[in-house]
């Protein structure tokens, strides 16, 4: 686009709004439609095995190695100071607070949120939707919703293993590989780590980047064109697109906690 | 004592009324104008032939019909209502007066056949799955594709598709059945059987059929009466021996699949001399 251009900076504007705007109003519909699709929660458990089971095994050996580096890197620091013993409570921090969070919503991004939008992308190719619409079934409610509900429940869940097996895997690596008491490793933990504060930051930031994923994820493939490359350009769109929401919003929400 | 008036039963106005009405609709999509002013009556019980030359509005007259898309000016009358006027309940309630047959079938294609055809009355019905099981069975055995209630799309022909989209499109008994299509891409035993179909379906369920499609011969075997639609506008209409005897050259052209006509053979471009550079050269 040419930016000395008023035109195409208008056009281009104009644009953006009618794509926000229709996002908006997606996200007002999905939330209208809720009490509908939790009466019938099957819909909901179906896609929760589908987006939160489906990604476990990708989420838990991701966990395992961010354990094992977060154990070497925080052991590498602490040594220096005569910590060695906080790394336990190190490990186990950084992922409640911030690396099981945002790494889970990063990989949830990547697997299940391309997976949602190719889904979606293709149905509306096929005219599964617009069949859906002259059947008198709404879509929104009866595809995307439950969709969205499941990647609302998944994502807390998924970053819950997360932080779970990287406490583990920062175990193996500080008790049986660098000889760390183990003793000191779970009560430096059990000391240090506060239920509602920093489990609790960690569950609320989960929460808003299951929205935020799911959300993008289901709208890049409702509005996307219904050709191959309109569903592959879609699929790129929610990488890239969640993967920035996912960073930005936990600047901003780490900003938020650490004011209150 | 108390006096019997006894009269003869009051005829419903609503029996002879069209089913479905265009009144002066200009649509289209985006600013490019697909339909000029089009009026056109679909009458109740009867199979109306929809035909024109590609790209000439046939299947955006379906989209109107069950208001996939809105007019830019006129009316969609379904029934005496006017589509533009309902909500979401209230269109969703008139969309389950009708069936739409699409294209490719739009058939879901992570469920069976069975499932597919269930669907519509999963979603709508409070029926017990037992007797949810005997209406799939009797659709799927009306369309012929009983046998086939396990098998998943991908594993079903593209003829078998339409029909178990034909199934799924009658499982609710809709007023009004629109086909898209139904015979491209068929071949000759599946076209005999869908157009049988057609016809025995819009009398054994009284329903009024739509039907948009190109092929000549059996649209006319079927049809009471065909709309001929072309550059945005209705050309013809009337019974297929009218269509048949119709002097227009547009429609000449397309039921004598001449070459050229109205509807040149070459896309406008400019002249061959200029194209090659053989004004320049000479």
């Amino acid at each position: 686009m040419n930016w000395f251009n008023p035109v195409a900076v208008g056009m281009a504007t104009r644009a953006w709004l009618i794509d926000v705007g229709d996002a908006t109003r997606l996200f007002g519909r999905l939330l209208a439609v809720s009490g509908p699709t939790l009466r019938r929660f099957g819909l909901v458990t179906e896609q929760v095995f589908f987006v939160g089971n489906k990604s476990l095994s990708l989420i838990a050996v991701s966990g395992l190695f961010v354990g094992f580096v977060l154990a070497l890197q925080g052991y590498y620091t602490l040594q220096r100071y005569g910590s060695a013993e906080a790394v336990g409570l190190l490990v186990a921090l950084s992922l409640v607070r911030e690396l099981g969070p945002v790494v889970t919503a990063l990989l949830f991004a990547g697997r299940a949120g391309t997976s949602l939008t190719a889904e979606i992308g293709l149905m509306k190719a096929g005219e599964q939707l617009a069949a859906m619409e002259m059947m008198a079934v709404d879509p929104v409610q009866r595809v995307l919703s439950p969709r969205f509900w499941a990647g609302l429940i998944s994502m807390p869940l998924l970053a819950a293993v997360f932080s779970a097996v990287g406490v583990f895997g920062g175990w193996l690596v500080s008790v049986p590989l660098i000889g760390i008491d183990s003793g000191a490793f779970w009560s430096q933990m059990q000391g240090g780590v506060d239920v509602w504060t920093d489990v609790g930051n960690g569950v609320v930031k989960s929460l808003v980047f299951g929205v935020a994923v799911t959300f993008i994820a289901l709208r890049q493939g409702h509005a996307c064109q219904p050709t191959p490359e309109g569903v592959s350009a879609a699929t790129t769109r929610t990488v890239v697109l969640a993967s920035l929401a996912v960073l930005a919003l936990d600047f901003v929400l780490t900003a938020m906690m650490f004011s209150i | 004592m108390t006096l019997i008036a006894i009269s003869e039963p009051t005829p419903d106005p609503t029996a002879t009324a069209p089913l479905v009405e265009l009144l002066n609709v200009t649509c289209g999509y985006g600013d490019r104008v697909i339909l000029k002013d089009v009026s056109l009556r679909i009458p109740r019980g009867g199979v109306v032939g929809l035909m024109g030359t590609s790209g000439g509005g046939k299947t955006t007259v379906l989209r109107l019909i069950g208001r996939q898309i809105e007019p830019m000016q006129g009316q969609v009358l379904f029934g005496g209502v006017d589509l533009a006027t309902l909500d979401r309940e209230a269109l969703y309630a008139v969309r389950g007066r009708m069936g739409l047959l699409f294209q490719f079938g739009a058939l879901f294609t992570d469920l069976s056949v069975f499932d597919n055809v269930a669907f519509p009355l999963r979603e709508h019905t409070n029926l017990s799955e037992s007797m949810i099981r005997d209406l799939v069975l009797m659709k799927l055995n009306a369309v012929g594709l009983r046998g086939a209630r396990d098998l998943l799309p991908s594993q079903v022909s593209g003829g078998m598709a339409r029909r178990v989209a034909l199934a799924r499109a009658i499982a609710l008994d809709p007023d009004l059945i629109m086909y898209d299509e139904p015979f491209a891409g068929l071949d000759p035993i599946s076209m005999g059987m869908a157009s049988r179909l057609i016809r025995d379906l819009n009398h054994t369920l009284g329903v009024t059929s739509v039907v948009v499609s190109h092929d000549v011969e059996e649209t006319f075997a079927i049809a009471d009466h065909i709309v001929f639609v072309a550059n945005g506008s209705v050309v013809a209409q009337g019974t297929p021996q009218d269509i048949r005897d119709s002097t227009d050259p547009l429609v000449k052209q397309f039921f004598n699949a001449l070459p050229d006509g109205p509807v040149h053979f070459h896309y406008p471009a400019v002249s061959m001399a200029d194209d090659f550079g053989l004004r320049a050269r000479s």
